[in-house]
Parts: structure tokens; sequence; C-alpha cells
């Protein structure tokens, strides 16, 4: 970490974090402040793009899940299975059944270790004033060791179902190339009752953490199923009155390219930037949790609306937990499938995906032709969606803050960009923090 | 009693998706050990605290496809005693050097609205194509095994004990029966560096390639026994040009079946 500490604590100032940490990918922050008022904010990202979306062109439809799983190593289920179902889409199969409880129990492990690896290791070390995990450790082993644990409990629930950790390779459209062995549920099982519990702790210990305040008036999105908490399945609604299909996304909205940012920057039509994510799910779909979820959100005075970002870490413990709980719920009614998965005829057409990553909201669409080769890609990740928020948030955060010094303030911001445990790979498909006061 | 420093780590990102480093994360059981032995003095995923080089050894993920990281690829070697590629990115280009059989500004016009804004370069490479590297640890992700293995072999000054044989070895050493006897499958396991533990055939799907060509790997007998099964080339292309379709074995195959004869070298 470099700041740039040209006049502290005058009206004019700049602040630069040239490399910001803990967070997945490549970036950095610049906020200049003139005559006591913030006068830009601009969250760096320059992650070097990658190109996806180009280098799909001419690929098989039967290839997407694994190459779209490389834009992020952190939550590759995300965009195989948004992959999956948009080509599921386009051929005109369903995907349900056990075949379906099986990717979402996957999605729950993705959950938990994604989760557990942004509160625990990423996140906590902000508000218990420690430069990362590892320096925790020294203080309290017994934290990171227990985060350690619960960390690999979903690694164990991705390698189960998709054969890694890492870019899992069960996963197909259709369902999966092979039915997970029915006896290592078992096992797994007993681990995750274990977990449920260690999370709920964990959850109140976070509970106790000192929250800075900051409240604006943010448009949440995500993903709402009338039955369930949402993670793969489900119509796009948001605080301020949206409710569409999937297939609707374009026409609501749309992507600005910023010339500070190697991400596109994604906006509601007409309005302004949005927010996705564990806070924005949690406060549109509270109902949606188990008895259980609802329970401990409220022992620990938690309940939406919340419309504080440092809390997000709270809506992050209770999905934790929510996800232990309902691969606990679904391990305990799955029976096989008959088949591993559902065969498609190729046909030329037009799909969607949209599934809920541990970020918030991930949207495919492709068009295939009648050899089933892709015509058109477009992935909107969740980071580059929240990305005109978290500036948005510090542009009001920093002003406040103004009579710090640059090196708490600088820390005082990287706190508040990891409230979006952005992922700056994904964006690029995003940090380096500046502050100036010139 | 003297005290002993602890052997500097560092770990460096280029364009990649994060997965490698995430590898060392997910040594959930030897973290706490590892953090024991060596100092983390670099590593920005997980710290916001960064120590000064010079570091004994330094992890590299990802590939080169910027003038600025062409660069910093130079400063990251002169402070670093032993520099470890790790990941298909760093070993072979990635994924991303899909681009390097394509129109670089064409693809830039595609994804992004502004493409003045893009900086990069016409194709994505290897570390080593840019500097001396000391070990190049293959896979798309990388086995955190064989990175704790390495890890361990630098620090005792010994070599790293990574096979260089196929995926079939593994697939025999686990009684998997072979995809391609059996049921025809095409497998890349015969030209493909052991590492993953054979995953895919045991998951009843032929090998894709993650860990690269193995040594002295005969691509091209494969692909033309693939051909005799009823495989176009348009799909040996394909097939070829995945995580590591810019290590040699794998490009020329891909760009032998792009011309109208196959030729051999």
């Amino acid at each position: 970490m470099e700041t740039k500490n040209l006049e502290t604590m005058t009206l004019n100032r700049t602040i630069r974090v040239k490399n910001l940490a803990r967070v997945e990918g490549e970036g950095g922050l610049y906020v200049k402040v003139r005559d006591g008022e913030v006068a830009n904010v601009q969250l760096k990202i320059f992650e070097p793009p990658r190109f996806f979306e180009a280098f799909l062109r001419g690929r098989h439809f039967s290839e997407t899940p694994d190459i779209t799983a490389r834009i992020c190593g952190i939550c590759p289920i995300a965009y195989q299975m948004g992959a999956a179902q948009a080509m599921e889409d386009a051929l005109g199969i369903v995907v349900d059944g056990s075949l379906r409880d099986l990717r979402r129990i996957i999605y729950c492990g993705e959950w938990i270790q994604s989760h557990v690896l942004h509160i625990f290791m990423l996140h906590a070390p902000d508000f218990l004033g420690y430069e990362s995990a590892i320096h925790l450790a020294n203080d309290y082993p017994e934290i990171v060791k227990d985060a350690l644990a619960l960390k690999k409990i979903g690694n164990e629930i991705m390698a189960l179902i998709g054969g890694r950790e890492v870019h899992p390779i069960n996963l197909r459209v259709g369902g999966f190339y092979r039915i997970p062995p029915q006896e290592e549920f078992e096992k797994l099982q007993e681990r995750l009752i274990w977990g449920r519990a260690k999370m709920a702790d964990m959850t109140r210990l976070v509970s106790g953490f000192t929250f800075p305040e900051l409240e604006r008036d943010y448009e949440y999105v995500a993903m709402h199923h009338p039955d369930e908490y949402p993670l793969n399945e489900g119509r796009l609604i948001s605080s301020k009155g949206l409710d569409i299909a999937i297939s609707e996304f374009e026409n609501h909205f749309t992507e600005i390219h910023e010339e500070h940012s190697n991400a596109l920057h994604a906006v509601v039509k007409e309005r302004d930037g949005y927010f996705v994510g564990p806070l924005a799910r949690f406060n549109l779909n509270f109902d949606q949790l188990s008895d259980g979820a609802k329970a401990l959100a409220e022992e620990i005075n938690f309940l939406p609306p919340c419309n504080n970002p440092f809390r997000s870490i709270l809506a992050r413990c209770i999905e934790t937990w929510y996800a232990f709980d309902e691969a606990i719920r679904l391990i305990e009614n799955y029976s096989p499938p008959a088949q591993p998965y559902v065969p498609a005829t190729v046909k030329a057409g037009r799909g969607y995906g949209c599934t809920e990553a541990p970020r918030g909201i991930c949207w495919h669409s492709y068009s295939i032709d009648s050899e089933g080769l892709i015509q058109q890609a477009r992935i909107v990740p969740p980071t580059s969606q929240n990305q005109r928020t978290i500036e948005k948030d510090l542009q009001q955060f920093v002003g406040r803050y103004l009579s710090l010094s640059d090196e708490d303030l600088t820390w005082q911001c990287e706190q508040a960009i990891r409230n979006y445990d952005p992922c700056i790979s994904c964006a690029t498909h995003f940090l380096t923090l500046e502050i100036e006061r010139t | 009693m003297k005290s002993v420093k602890k052997p500097k780590i560092a770990v460096w990102k280029f364009a990649s998706c994060d997965g490698c480093q995430l590898s060392l994360l997910d040594c959930e059981d030897e973290l706490l050990d590892v953090v024991g032995a060596v100092e983390i003095a670099y590593f920005l995923e997980a710290s916001r605290a960064t120590i000064k080089g010079p570091y004994n050894i330094s992890l590299v993920e990802g590939s080169i496809t910027t003038p600025h990281d062409a660069e910093r690829i130079h400063r990251v070697r002169r402070v670093s005693k032993h520099l470890i590629a790790i990941g298909a990115c760093a070993t072979a280009g990635g994924i991303q050097a899909l681009r390097n059989f394509a129109d670089v500004e064409q693809f830039t016009r595609m994804v992004y609205p502004n493409p003045q804004y893009i900086s990069t370069l016409n194709k994505s490479t290897p570390i080593s194509d840019h500097i001396k590297v000391d070990f190049e640890l293959r896979g798309c992700p990388i086995n955190k095994y064989q990175l704790l293995e390495v890890i361990n072999a630098f620090l005792n000054e010994r070599q790293p004990l990574i096979p260089a044989y196929s995926v079939c070895m593994e697939c025999k050493q686990a009684g998997t029966p072979c995809l391609m006897v059996s049921r025809g499958a095409a497998c890349l396991g015969p030209v493909t560096q052991a590492g993953c533990g054979a995953i895919c055939p045991a998951h009843q799907r032929g090998c894709f390639g993650c860990y690269g060509p193995k040594e002295a790997a005969n691509p091209f007998a494969l692909a033309e026994y693939f051909k005799g099964g009823g495989i176009n080339d348009e799909k040996l292309v394909r097939l070829f040009r995945g995580f590591n379709a810019f290590a040699d074995p794998f490009r020329q195959e891909s760009e032998r079946r792009q011309s109208p004869e196959p030729v051999r070298d």
C-alpha cells in the first residue's frame, strides 16, 4: 500500500491507493478533495481485459461452462451455471427435480467458500484493525482456524459435486457428467451440521463489530423466487419497483464505459447505479429465508431494510448460515436423478441465464446457430454493476471523514470498498487507492 | 537462542482469474503451518501489509497482456531469488491467449464501446517469454498439493517432484477405464501432463487439457486417431484451443488443422 501524502489535513488534497489489497483482482482508488469538498472519486480498474465475449464467438455451446468458469477462480459456479442455463433456455430444455437440487447444493458450496473467505479473511481484519487474517491469526488463532474449517466445507461440496474446488469439471449444459456417489453425501451431511452450528457462533461474533455510519437511498436489485431464497433462478426485482423476466434485462439496464476503468459501469436506464449482492438479496428476499436464518437475523437484531453497506458483512453471515441450512435440507430430501443430464437437440436460438453469484446477479445471454456454435455472447458480472454505487458511497463517506489523516482515511475507504466484496477479475472482463487533496 | 529469519514469499498477479493464488488460501489445513514457516511478504489478495523485497520465492500468476505488465514482470524478477510461474496463464498465456489467433482490435471493439480507453497487447504470452523462470507449475487451476511441494522444494534447495508424464498414467493408477477405448470419447489425456488426478475421465468425460502438453507429446498422432473416429478438423481445432492453446505442441496442432491438408512438420 502506497499513499501519497501531499498536504495532510488541508482543504485540498489527493489520496491515491495504488494497489488495493484484499480484493480479488487489480484495482485502485483515486480521491480528489478541493476546498474541503470531495471533487472526484474514481474506482480504477486496471485488471487487464481478457475478451471472453469476443473469443466465445465460434465456440460450441457445450464448451461455455468450462470457458466462462475461467472468468473467476473464486466464483466459477456462478459462470458455469449462468452459461449452462442460458444454453438450456436457447435449446428449450428444462433441468428440474434432483438435478436442479444438485445444482443448488453445489451453489451453496460456492456461497460458503466465497462468503467465508470474504467475511473472515478479507473484511473482518478491517473491523478488528488488522492488516490481514494472517496478522489476525497471531492474536486470535481460533477465529482464523474456525473460518478455515468452514471454508473447507464449502470447498468439499464443490469437490464432491463438481470434481474439484476451483474450476469444477462435472457441470455441463443439461446437468452433470456424473452423478456424485451417494455414500459421500452422508459424510458431508455430518460436516454441514457442524458448520451450521459454528457459523451461528461466528455470526454472533461478527454482530459485535463496530460498524461505521453510512446510509444512502439505494436501488437494490436481486433475483426473486416465490418459493426459495434466490440462488439459481427467478425474476429480477428492485427496491424501486422493477419486476422483470431475466430476458428483459437489456431493456432496463445499460453499461457505460468510463475512461478510468477496464470494467463497464452498469446503470438502471433512466435512473442510476444500483446495488447487488448479499445486502440487496437480504433486503428484497428476507421472507424467503429459512425460519432458522430469520431467527438468527432477529437474534443479532439485523432486519431489513438495512441501508448501511458496512453491515453487508452481516447479510453475508446470514446467507452463509442459510447456505449450510439449505444444503442440509436439500441433502435430507435428495434421491439420485435417473440420468446425469437432460439431453438436448441442437437448434439455432437465443437464451438467457441469470443466477445469484456470491457478489450479486451474474447475467448471461448467447445466440447460437443451427450447428450449436456461438454467434454472440454477453456477460454482465456483479462487480461492474456495483462499481458506480461504490464510487458514490465513497463520495459521501470521504466527505464526512476529512479530519482523518491520509493513512486512516485510506484504510477507511478500503473498508468501504470491501463492503461490496469486489471481484475485479470478474469485472474486467477491477483496484490501486489514490486520494487527491490538492 | 538465535532467531532465524523466515524466508519471504511474494505472490504476484498478472492477467488471470485469481484461481491459482486462491489455491494457496484453499490449503485450509496447511495454511497456518505455511505462514508459520515463511513470511508472506507480498500477497495483495490476502493482506494490505507489504514488506519490501528481495523475496526468496515469488509466485507469479497470470499472463502478460499489457505494455505496463511487460515492464512490471522485469521488476518482479529483479526482486526475486526464485521465480515460479503458476498456472496455465503464467505458463502458456491462458484462455486469454485465444486472442493470439485473432485480431485484437476487433476483439476490443466487440467488448468495449470506447476501445480507445483500452491498452492491450496483441498477444497474451507466458511469463517465460519475458524473463527467466525458475520453475513452471502447470494447471488450470494448479493442484494445491503440487504448489506446496514446489514451495517446499525451493525452500529446501531441492528439485520439485512434479511428474511430467501424461494424464493416462493417473487414470491407470486410479483404475479408471480408458474412455477412448471403452466409449470412443475424444480425450486429451495421452498428450496432457498429469497433476489433476485424472478427474475428468473419472467423471465420464474426456480430458480437455488443463495441465498443458506433457513431455514429448505427440498431438498429431492423437488428432489423426480422433479423425479416424469421425472428429472433423473444426472440432480438433477447438479441442486444442483451450486454456493451453498457445503452448507450442497444442498451438502447432491447432494451426495445422486449420490449414487445408494436415502435413507433418
